[in-house]
């Protein structure tokens, strides 16, 4: 993406029909780390990289407990995502005040896009950067969303966002139609796999990951970091045979003129992890 | 120049001009709703009475309402108050369809919602003056709560308002029991709207019951109860009363 003269201001579109600062909101999101959700019928995976800036600081918290039954992982501008997080709760704990009853996912959902869009079409605003995975339950079932800056939101199966999402989304799309019907256990490998396929060849470890669980008699908790390493060696043995059957090359011509291998490491802005 | 006046808008409840417009006391009024769980659902049983003071004024007044597909709400105490809660309560409902996405208000956040209602207007000295019983079945979970103008609520497996609840309530807690059948419910609840028409003054002889199962809300047609009044104490009430004639 180049600059040109309609991309200063939220307000102008460009004569292709396209809000420019919108647009670069979602790339804030795509050099974000990753985050992947992936669900079944009754739970719901959110996992996400988690690199510390150096080796003294402690990492940035990418997934956030909404309510018992929701949460959320984001990937962007943390400090926007900690924002909508915040408001996310409100919304939560306002209904079941107001109910007694917990709060649809889908209805949070929408509400969450109508206030990122009204970013889009303010002149003194600017969109939130930052993507977000929400996973939660509801009457109808497990659902897994995607909110993106631009207002939209998507219904998913599995998702990834954030950098080298790519090859964590075409795990996924390989394994996504045995979910539905997946035991707990075996989402969160899958959740695991996917998480290493992003890391392209670095050692999969639980202290640059995070893994959050919420399903049918099981509300939203992050696992801890024993737990994970436990999963991660138990089917490392197994990972050996499959081999991470990675595509970089398929990743590197969709992103429109992205360089992702480089986003990382060199020249991240200190407020994106 | 008194810096502390500050004008109010026309409806503010601030002020000394608002204390004409807090309710201080109902006018038209409604007696006892009664209601139980039974096997399929909820039966709920009001007469359709609404009093002015001690006149028993207007005789076609419909004090139990549907809200949505699960919910069933009935009200004694004041009739206007009673069409402004349903005012509100249809805004609710029609926000809730509105969304279309599968998920519905069940009877339980129905009457979270009508508690956070009076609680809150009890709160500003300014009450709705009704007590609402609140009935409904949704996936197969009956529910069945109560909500006082002061905000006291709670759920049971039979409810009562006003004079029901002396009358009525002591019956019910004898005679039910989980799964009673259609007839059985109908009758034990005829049976605590009897000793309320002989003894509540401002009852009448035309009820309706209406019932909430999963398939929906029937409301009967108005209908009276069989009375007795022969017994032989009635006849010469006042003989051997002391000073009567």
């Amino acid at each position: 993406m180049f600059r040109n003269q309609y991309d200063t201001d939220v307000t102008t579109w460009s004569p292709a029909g396209r809000l420019f600062q919108v647009e670069y909101a979602m790339e804030a999101v795509k050099q974000g780390s990753a985050a992947i959700g992936l669900r079944s019928k009754t739970h719901i995976v959110l996992g996400c990289v988690n690199k510390a800036n150096s080796e003294l600081s402690s990492h940035q918290k990418k997934i956030f407990k909404v309510d018992d039954h929701i949460g959320v992982a984001i990937a962007g501008l943390t400090a926007d995502g900690r924002v909508l997080s915040r408001y996310m709760r409100n919304e939560c704990i306002n209904y079941s005040f107001t109910y007694e009853s917990p709060l649809p996912v889908g209805r949070l959902v929408v509400q969450l896009a109508d206030k990122a869009q009204v970013c889009t079409q303010r002149s003194w605003k600017r969109p939130y950067g930052v993507g977000l995975l929400v996973a939660g339950l509801d009457e109808s079932g497990a659902h897994l969303y995607y909110n993106c800056p631009s207002g939209n939101y998507f219904e998913y199966q599995a998702f990834a966002i954030g950098s080298r999402s790519q090859a964590a989304k075409t795990y996924l799309e390989r394994r996504f139609e045995n979910f539905a019907d997946s035991s707990r256990d075996d989402l969160v490998k899958d959740a695991l796999m996917a998480i290493r396929e992003t890391l392209q060849g670095e050692t999969l470890k639980s202290s640059i990951c995070t893994v959050a669980v919420v399903g049918v008699g099981e509300s939203f908790h992050i696992l801890d970091q024993e737990t994970v390493q436990q999963m991660i060696n138990a089917f490392d043995i197994v990972g050996e045979q499959e081999g991470p059957a990675a595509e970089p090359d398929a990743a590197a011509g969709q992103e429109a003129a992205v360089d992702q291998g480089g986003s990382t490491g060199e020249g991240a802005a200190p407020m994106d992890i | 120049m008194n810096f502390m006046a500050s004008k109010q808008p026309e409806n503010s409840l601030l002020g000394p001009e608002a204390d004409s417009q807090r309710t201080l006391y109902p006018n038209v009024t409604g007696t006892s709703v009664v209601a139980l769980k039974y096997k399929d659902g909820i039966l709920m049983a009001a007469d359709m009475g609404g009093s002015y003071g001690s006149t028993l004024r207007y005789k076609n007044v419909e004090r139990m309402k549907a809200i949505g597909k699960h919910s069933l709400l009935g009200a004694s105490g004041e009739i206007s108050d009673f069409q402004e809660i349903l005012r509100y309560l249809d805004d609710l409902i029609l926000y809730d369809n509105m969304w279309d996405d599968g998920n519905s208000l069940g009877p339980k956040e129905v009457h979270n919602y009508l508690t956070r209602l009076m609680y809150n207007r009890r709160n500003k000295f300014n009450p709705l003056w009704n007590s609402l019983v609140l009935g409904g079945i949704k996936n197969g979970e009956k529910y069945l709560g109560t909500v006082s103008m002061i905000g006291v609520n709670f759920e049971d497996d039979h409810v009562a308002t006003g004079f029901g609840n002396h009358l009525a309530r002591p019956i019910l807690r004898q005679e039910w029991h989980e799964n009673l059948s259609f007839e059985d419910g109908v009758r034990l609840l005829e049976k605590c709207m009897r000793v309320l028409l002989y003894r509540d003054r401002s009852a009448i002889n035309k009820l309706q019951i209406a019932k909430i199962t999963e398939e929906g809300m029937t409301i009967s047609q108005p209908y009276s109860l069989k009375t007795y009044w022969e017994f032989s104490a009635f006849e010469n009430p006042t003989q051997g009363a002391v000073g009567s004639w």
